[in-house]
C-alpha cells in the first residue's frame, strides 16, 4: 500500500519548491526595478519575464488547491493563521500582476505601474517571507482548527524572514537578469550583484544560525549527534555555492551565479523540510494525522501523477522559446 | 471560537465582493479565447490580413482581462482557507480535488500557451502559434467545467457520506457530475459567451457610430451579432431547463426566485411584478398571471410549486433579493434576444452596417451580459442561502475562526485595492477597446501583399508600432 499522504507531501513540497525558483526571479525583477531608473531597461527587464510570470504564478494557486485536497486541515488552519499576511501578499500579486499586463500599453501613467510593479513585488515577497518565519516558530491549533490569536505571525523572527527573503528574491532576479541580458545592463547587474550576493551570503548564515535558536525541537534535529555528521554537507554545501557565485563574478559568468543561488536556495529549502519533518503544522501536527480520505488523495494524485510531467514539458517548452537574450530592439513584446 | 454575527456577515460580504469582480474576467475569457482562435484560424485559412489585426488587436483586449482574472482568482483559491476554514476543513475533500484538477488541467495550459500566444509571434511558425492559441481557449473552458462541478456540488452535493462530521467521497463520478452539473455548465457557459459578444458588439457599433467602416469593425460587428442571434434564444431553452433542475432539487429556492409563498393545488400564478417581504412572509403589491407559473416551471397546466412557507423560516433564502436578481437577468435576457431578430431582419435588409438603430442598440447592450451573468449568479448563491453545502453545512458555520477587526481590515483593504486596480483595468480595458482594431492602409496590390512574411511587414513590429498608447489623451489621437 502506497503511502499516499507521504507522497503528496513530496508533490506538494515539490510543488513550492518550483514556485520559489521560478516566481522568486521574477518577484526579484520587481524589487530591483528601483535600482535601474532607465525606462528602456525596465522594457527589457519586464519582458524577461513577461511571457512566463502567468505560469509562474500558477504553482502558487497549486500548492493551495493541493493543500485543499490532500490535507484541508493544514490549509484551513495555516490560512487563517497567516491571515493577514497572506491577504497582504495576494494584494502585492494583483499590483504586479495588473502592471504587468498594463505598463506596456500605458504611457502617460507609466511611472504609476512602475510604482504598483515595485511595490506589489516588495509586499508580496515581504509577505511570503513573514508567512514562512510564522509557520516555522509554530501555528497553535485545537481541535482541528486554528486556536491562536490572530497578530501570532507577528515576531521579530518573522520580520527578519521577511527581509531574508527580499534578499533572496532580489538575488535570484538579479542572476536571472545577469542570463537575460547585456552590455551596458548585464555590467550593471555584475557590479550590483558584488554587494547583493555579500549580504545574500549573510542572510543565509544568519537564518541558518537563528532558525534553530527560535525552536529547541530544530536545534536538537541538527545539533545532536549523530545527526549533525549527516547534516554537515549542508552548511558546507552552502558555503561552497557562496564562494562559487563569488569566483562566477569575478570571472564574469553569467549563468553560474544565478544556478548557484539556485542551488543554495534548494539546500536552504531540504534544510527547512529536515527541521520541520514529518510535522505539516509545526509544532503539533503530522503530515499523516492532517491527511484526506484516501478517496480523496488517490483521486488527486492519478491526476497529478499524469499530468504534472505533461505541464513541466510545455513549462520547459515555453522557457525554451523565448530562450537567449532580450533586447530592448525585440519586436513581439506588447 | 465564537465567531460573531458581524464576521460571518463580514466574510460574505467579502466573498461576494471579490467573486463577482473576479468572475466578469473569466467570463471575457473563456469567450475571447475561442473568438481569437476562430479569427486566427479564418487568416490562416483566408490569407487575409484583417483577420490578423483582428487577431491580435482581440488578442490584447484578452491579456489585459486574462491577467485581470489570474490576479483576482489567486485571491479565491486562498480565501477558501483564510475566510472559510471550516468550510475547507468539512468539504476539502470533496472541492480540493475538484480545485486541484482546474489548476493541473487548465491554469497550467492557458498560463503556459498564453505567453507564446501573446509574445511567441515570430518565435514560432504559424501553426504552432495557432495551437498555442487553441490550447489557451480549451483550457479556459476546462476551468468552467472544473469550478462548476465544484460549485455544482456545493448546490446538490451527490457522491459522498458524513464520516467524523467531514465529508468523504465515495464516488467521483457522481460528485463531479452531480444533479446541476450540466444544466450549470452550459447556462454559464452560453453566459460567456454571450456577454463577449456583446462586449465585442457594443465595441464595434460604437466604431460604427464614429463613421469607422474598415473591414475590422465590420467583420467584428457581424461576427458578434451572429454569435448571439445564434446562442440568446438558445440560452433561454437552457435556462429553462436549469430551473426545472432547480424546482427538483433546491425547491426552496425557486419559491424564492418567484416570491410564492402558499403551496397551490390548481395551479400556481407567476408574478410579474412583486415586493416579496420576508417578515410579513407575502408578496406585496402582486402583479400577476394565473396558471403561467404552473406552466413555465413545470411545463404543466395545474403543476404543483411549493411554496416557501412549507419551508423552516431559518431554511428560507432571502425572497426579496432573488425575485428582483433573477428578473433583472430574464429582462436582459429578453432584450438580447430583440437585439439578435432586430440584426436578422436588417441584415436580410442587407443594412447591418447603416442602422444607427442598431449601432445604438448594441452599445446599449454592450454591459449587458455580464450584468445578467452577475445577477444569474446572485440568484443562484443566495438562493442556495443559508447553507454553503446546500442541506449539509451552514454559511454560518463555516466561517473561520478569525475576528471581526481582521475582516473588517481585510475588506476595507481589499475594496480600495479592487476599485483601484481593477477599477484603472477597466478603465484600460475601455480605452483600449475605443482604440479599436488597426486599420491599415491597402497596398496598391491588394491585402494579401502585406503577408508575405510577417516579420517584414510595416517594420519589425507590425501592428504596435503604428499604435498609440491606451492611455493617450484621446484629443491628440488621430
Amino acid at each position: 500500500m502506497l503511502d499516499l499522504s507521504l507522497i503528496w507531501a513530496a508533490i506538494i513540497a515539490l510543488g513550492v519548491f518550483i514556485y520559489v525558483v521560478l516566481d522568486g526571479f521574477d518577484l526579484g525583477i520587481g524589487l530591483l526595478f528601483p535600482l535601474f531608473p532607465d525606462k528602456q531597461d525596465r522594457d527589457v527587464m519586464m519582458n524577461t519575464a513577461a511571457p512566463v510570470w502567468d505560469g509562474n504564478e500558477t504553482w502558487l494557486v497549486l500548492g493551495g488547491a493541493c493543500l485543499l485536497a490532500a490535507f484541508p486541515v493544514v490549509y484551513s488552519a495555516v490560512l487563517s493563521a497567516l491571515y493577514l499576511p497572506l491577504i497582504l501578499m495576494l494584494v502585492g500579486l494583483i499590483f504586479r500582476g495588473v502592471a504587468f499586463e498594463i505598463r506596456a500599453k500605458a504611457k502617460r501613467t507609466q511611472p504609476l505601474w512602475d510604482l504598483a510593479f515595485m511595490g506589489g513585488s516588495a509586499l508580496a515577497t515581504f509577505c511570503q517571507g513573514m508567512a514562512l518565519g510564522a509557520y516555522i516558530q509554530g501555528i497553535k491549533v485545537e481541535h482541528r482548527e486554528f486556536a491562536g490569536s490572530g497578530m501570532d505571525w507577528l515576531t521579530p523572527f518573522s520580520l527578519f524572514t521577511g527581509l531574508g527573503l527580499l534578499v533572496t528574491y532580489a538575488m535570484l532576479g538579479a542572476g536571472w537578469l545577469l542570463i537575460k541580458t547585456e552590455g551596458r545592463l548585464q555590467a550593471r547587474l555584475y557590479q550590483l550583484l558584488r554587494p547583493l550576493s555579500m549580504l545574500f551570503l549573510f542572510v543565509v548564515a544568519l537564518v541558518s544560525l537563528v532558525t534553530p535558536m527560535v525552536d529547541p525541537a530544530i536545534a536538537s534535529r541538527w545539533f545532536t549527534t549523530p545527526n549533525i555528521f549527516w547534516l554537515l554537507p549542508f552548511p558546507l554545501g552552502v558555503a561552497l555555492c557562496g564562494v562559487g557565485i563569488w569566483r562566477a563574478l569575478q570571472r564574469q559568468q553569467e549563468n553560474r551565479p544565478y544556478l548557484l543561488t539556485l542551488l543554495m536556495v534548494a539546500l536552504g529549502y531540504i534544510g527547512f523540510l529536515i527541521s520541520i519533518w514529518p510535522h505539516l503544522i509545526p509544532p503539533s501536527i503530522t503530515l499523516w494525522e492532517a491527511a484526506a480520505p484516501a478517496s480523496s488523495q488517490r483521486f488527486a494524485l492519478y491526476g497529478a501523477v499524469i499530468i504534472l510531467p505533461v505541464i513541466l514539458a510545455y513549462t520547459a517548452l515555453g522557457y525554451w522559446v523565448f530562450r537567449g537574450k532580450v533586447r530592448a530592439s525585440d519586436s513581439g513584446y506588447h | 471560537m465564537q465567531v460573531s454575527a458581524m464576521a460571518i456577515d463580514l466574510a460574505r460580504i467579502q466573498f461576494a465582493f471579490t467573486v463577482s469582480f473576479h468572475i466578469i474576467f473569466p467570463a471575457l475569457s473563456i469567450g475571447l479565447a475561442s473568438f481569437v482562435a476562430i479569427l486566427e484560424w479564418r487568416w490562416l485559412k483566408t490569407g487575409e490580413a484583417v483577420y490578423l489585426d483582428l487577431c491580435r488587436y482581440w488578442s490584447k483586449v484578452f491579456a489585459v482581462g486574462f491577467g485581470m482574472g489570474v490576479v483576482s482568482g489567486l485571491v479565491m483559491a486562498y480565501e477558501f482557507g483564510t475566510n472559510w476554514s471550516a468550510f475547507s476543513n468539512f468539504s476539502g475533500s470533496i472541492t480540493g480535488p475538484l480545485l486541484s484538477y482546474e489548476v493541473l488541467t487548465a491554469f497550467f495550459l492557458e498560463a503556459g500557451f498564453l505567453g507564446i500566444m501573446l509574445f511567441g509571434w515570430d518565435k514560432v511558425s504559424k501553426k504552432a502559434h495557432f495551437a498555442a492559441s487553441c490550447m489557451v481557449a480549451i483550457g479556459t473552458i476546462i476551468s468552467m467545467f472544473w469550478i462548476l462541478s465544484s460549485n455544482s456540488w456545493m448546490q446538490t452535493p451527490t457522491g459522498y457520506s458524513i464520516v467524523n462530521g467531514r465529508v468523504e467521497p465515495q464516488d467521483w463520478f457522481a460528485v463531479i457530475f452531480n444533479p446541476s452539473f450540466p444544466y450549470r455548465l452550459a447556462h454559464m457557459g452560453l453566459s460567456a459567451f454571450i456577454a463577449t459578444a456583446l462586449l465585442v458588439a457594443g465595441s464595434s457599433a460604437w466604431h460604427l457610430l464614429n463613421g469607422r467602416r474598415d473591414r475590422g469593425v465590420k467583420i467584428s460587428f457581424s461576427m458578434a451579432l451572429a454569435m448571439l442571434t445564434l446562442l440568446a434564444p438558445l440560452q433561454a431553452l437552457v435556462g429553462d431547463a436549469h430551473g426545472l433542475n432547480t424546482l427538483e432539487y433546491q425547491p426552496a429556492k425557486l419559491a424564492a426566485m418567484e416570491g410564492i409563498w402558499e403551496t397551490e393545488t390548481d395551479g400556481t400564478a407567476l408574478n410579474l411584478f412583486g415586493i416579496p417581504d420576508m417578515a410579513a412572509e407575502k408578496t406585496h403589491y402582486a402583479v400577476s398571471i394565473p396558471h403561467l407559473g404552473s406552466l413555465i416551471l413545470t411545463h404543466s397546466w395545474n403543476g404543483q410549486i411549493r411554496g416557501l412557507k412549507s419551508f423552516a423560516p431559518q431554511d428560507r433564502p432571502n425572497s426579496l433579493l432573488l425575485f428582483w436578481s433573477f428578473r433583472l437577468m430574464v429582462g436582459l435576457g429578453l432584450l438580447m434576444i430583440a437585439l439578435g431578430l432586430l440584426h436578422l431582419w436588417l441584415r436580410r435588409r442587407d443594412r447591418l452596417y447603416d442602422s444607427a438603430a442598431l449601432q445604438r442598440f448594441a452599445l446599449w447592450m454592450s454591459p449587458a451580459g455580464f450584468i445578467a451573468l452577475l445577477a444569474g449568479w446572485v440568484t443562484t448563491e443566495a438562493g442556495r442561502q443559508p447553507w454553503v453545502v446546500y442541506g449539509l453545512l451552514r454559511t454560518n458555520q463555516a466561517v473561520s475562526p478569525i475576528s471581526q477587526h481582521q475582516l473588517s481590515v481585510s475588506l476595507s483593504i481589499l475594496v480600495c485595492v479592487y476599485l483601484l486596480v481593477f477599477g484603472t483595468g477597466l478603465y484600460y480595458l475601455i480605452k483600449l477597446l475605443r482604440s479599436g482594431p488597426a486599420q491599415h492602409e491597402r497596398t496598391a496590390a491588394g491585402d494579401k501583399e502585406q503577408l508575405g512574411a510577417l516579420t517584414t511587414w510595416s517594420g519589425r513590429r507590425p501592428i504596435s508600432a503604428a499604435e498609440t498608447p491606451i492611455d493617450a489623451n484621446p484629443n491628440n489621437k488621430e
